[in-house]
């Protein structure tokens, strides 16, 4: 019998906070307010963190490793992906407020320290800054091919074959050899909780630290600022249409045309 | 005169709005628009690219490049940036564009503001807004680094203002120099429907828990026909209850849209919703609550059972559409 490949496989990702948040900006406009901000996997992420496992699983020997750059409190979210079944951690010590580029210039940075990846999954885009570009920039630093927004992956020995979500509905089938990076999006998979046991046992697991400098990013690498961040302006409240329903629609359409004049 | 290099993206054989956004844009502030053009048989997009205002065109064509990859359009998108030098490099906020963009600003080494709603060219500066958490806030983006300044612009947040054009783009070709290539395109597989995509509607008619199933959303269908550039969306509810597939669900963790009208139909307004569609220009929310949270971010607000409003509101759009 042919023998399954072992595979290094790197999990990213990303803490952010948690969808109900609402958002409140600090002082200075650079950023928001964390006070009281409940802090979670970024939703996408937890996509990819499952690929990688069942990917593991499916090839035993395997390992998957987790990496997240950010502050200490990402660590707690790292310990999520330890007790959904990940093998090793890697934390990079960074600040709050880092880049796309930085970022990913940092889990580049890692990954080359590190045992080389066979494949590396990250989310199609984290829900806080709403980027989507650090699965690309990681990968053209990484010299690999990528695929984002992937609804489904069936792994090859040396390929993986992927669906890739466009527009109304299209998708395009790729090819990628590995090594390569997988970005996720939702139904790619159904997210596993992690078991109390696991929760326990991943307590106890070591976090691998690097800073930043480590992995050659500096202050430097920066290439954009995020400036004057504001609440969208409120909405002045609207008009409510009575009359009955046959009234209202006329009405209605009346207003779209004459006072919003979007017809 | 400073360039604006932008991604001429096409789709069965015409250049999406946004493309045109975005030469219309950058002519109207002063930039000169010259394009990137990839695929195979696109002479004449080439032309109606010089319609829009495009100065020079970029042509990469052949059957090498017939499809779309981020692999072979980025490295001959970087071949164009070497050849044009430009100051500004714009592309829609796409699926494509997403995907492509920050392979570029890799390549390039430079920083790269994405998913911009509002974008203006002043002199050899890029001002741009984008929004965070999902339109939950905005942030002004600061380029550290020098020119070239790259943006990825949504969708309907530019308007075409109308221009006289001149004399034809020039054409250069690029060479398809692309090296060996790892990642294969192996095939294109057109949506059952091949709908107009809520991210680049102009109207949007969402469903939520309310429809029920899935044969109700017909109902939002039908009242999307009856508009000019409409797509039906959905909420996160109606999506997980299997009403309409995940590429319809309009939030957070669907997709963002700004259309110009945005018709909420039984959704209540959760935040995660809201974040996906306030920054819609009008929006018209049909909700039999009073109370419904949607109600405080709705232009326009019905009480009543959409079973009932909606089918007679796609008459008086039929009727009011019919007389222009
Ligand atoms: C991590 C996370 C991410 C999420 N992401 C998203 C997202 O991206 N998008 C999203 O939409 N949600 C998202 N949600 C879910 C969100 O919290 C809400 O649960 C969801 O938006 C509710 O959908 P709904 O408004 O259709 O359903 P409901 O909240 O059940 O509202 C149904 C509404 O229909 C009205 N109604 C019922 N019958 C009629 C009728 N006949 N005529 C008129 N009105 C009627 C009711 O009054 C009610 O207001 C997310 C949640 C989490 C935790
Ligand atoms: N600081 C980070 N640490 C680890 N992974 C990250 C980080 N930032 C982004 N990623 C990964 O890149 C994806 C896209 O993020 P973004 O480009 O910020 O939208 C996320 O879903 C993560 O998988």
């Amino acid at each position: 019998i042919e023998e399954e490949p072992t595979l290094n496989i790197y999990v990213c990702i990303k803490q952010v906070p948690a969808t109900e948040t609402k958002i409140k900006i600090n002082a200075n406009g650079t950023g928001i307010d964390t006070t009281g901000v409940k802090w979670i996997m970024s939703p996408y992420d937890e996509f990819a963190v499952e690929e990688a496992l069942r990917l593991k699983e499916k090839n035993a020997g395997s390992t998957v490793t987790v990496v997240s750059a950010g502050p200490q409190r990402v660590t707690e979210t790292i310990r999520t992906a330890l007790a959904m079944g990940c093998d090793n951690a890697i934390w990079v010590e960074a600040p709050e407020d880092i880049d796309s580029f930085q970022a990913a210039k940092a889990l580049a940075g890692v990954l080359k320290k590190e045992t080389k990846a066979d494949i590396v999954f990250t989310g199609k885009q984290a829900i806080d800054d709403d980027c989507a570009q650090v699965s690309q920039l990681l990968a053209t630093f990484l010299e690999i091919p990528y695929a984002t927004v992937v609804l489904n992956a069936e792994y090859g020995a040396t390929s993986v074959t992927t669906k890739r979500e466009t527009e109304g509905g299209t998708v395009e089938l790729l090819e990628l050899p590995l090594p390569c990076l997988i970005a996720a999006q939702k139904g790619l998979n159904e997210p596993r909780f992690a078991s109390l046991p696991n929760i326990m046992k991943a307590k106890k697991k070591e976090i691998k630290q690097y800073k930043m400098a480590d992995v050659g990013v500096s202050d430097g690498d920066r290439k954009i600022r995020l400036v004057n961040m504001q609440l969208p302006p409120a909405k002045q409240s609207g008009k409510k249409i009575s009359g009955d329903s046959a009234a209202q629609a006329k009405e209605l359409v009346r207003s779209l045309r004459e006072e919003a004049k979007v017809l | 005169m400073a360039t604006a290099l932008i991604y001429a993206e096409h789709k069965d054989g015409k250049i999406k709005k946004v493309t045109h956004e975005l030469i219309a844009s950058a002519a109207k502030a002063g930039a000169e628009p010259a394009v990137f053009l990839a695929g195979s048989g696109v002479d004449a997009l080439a032309k109606e690219l010089s319609a829009m205002g495009a100065k020079r065109v970029f042509l990469a064509q052949g059957d090498a490049v017939k499809f779309y990859s981020n692999e072979a359009y980025g490295k001959l998108f970087v071949n164009a940036v070497k050849a044009a030098n430009p100051t500004f490099i714009l592309i829609g906020a796409t699926a494509q564009g997403k995907d492509l963009a920050p392979r570029i600003a890799a390549t390039l080494g430079v920083g790269l503001a994405s998913d911009c709603t509002k974008v203006s060219i002043e002199g050899d500066k890029l001002k741009v807004t984008r929004p965070i958490y999902a339109g939950k806030a905005l942030a002004d983006v600061e380029f550290v680094g020098s020119a070239p300044y790259f943006a990825t612009v949504r969708p309907n947040a530019l308007s075409i203002a109308p221009l006289q054009t001149g004399a034809d783009a020039a054409v250069t070709n690029l060479p398809l120099d692309t090296g060996a290539l790892k990642m294969a395109v192996k095939d294109v597989v057109r949506g059952a429907t091949a709908k107009l995509d809520v991210t680049e509607a102009n109207i949007v008619v969402s469903g939520g828990r309310a429809m029920k199933n899935s044969e109700n959303f017909a109902l939002l269908e039908k009242l999307a026909e009856v508009l000019p550039n409409a797509a039906v969306g959905a909420s996160r509810a109606a999506v997980d209850a299997g009403y309409r597939p995940h590429s319809y669900q309009v939030g957070q963790t669907g997709k963002v849209v700004s259309p110009t009208l945005y018709i909420a139909c039984g959704i209540s307004g959760a935040i995660q919703h809201l974040a996906g569609m306030r920054t819609s220009k009008v929006i018209v929310a049909i909700n039999k609550d009073p109370e419904a949270p949607i109600f405080q971010v709705a232009d326009y607000g019905i009480v009543g059972d959409l079973f009932e409003v909606v089918p007679l509101l796609t008459e008086e759009f039929k009727k009011a559409l019919g007389e222009h």
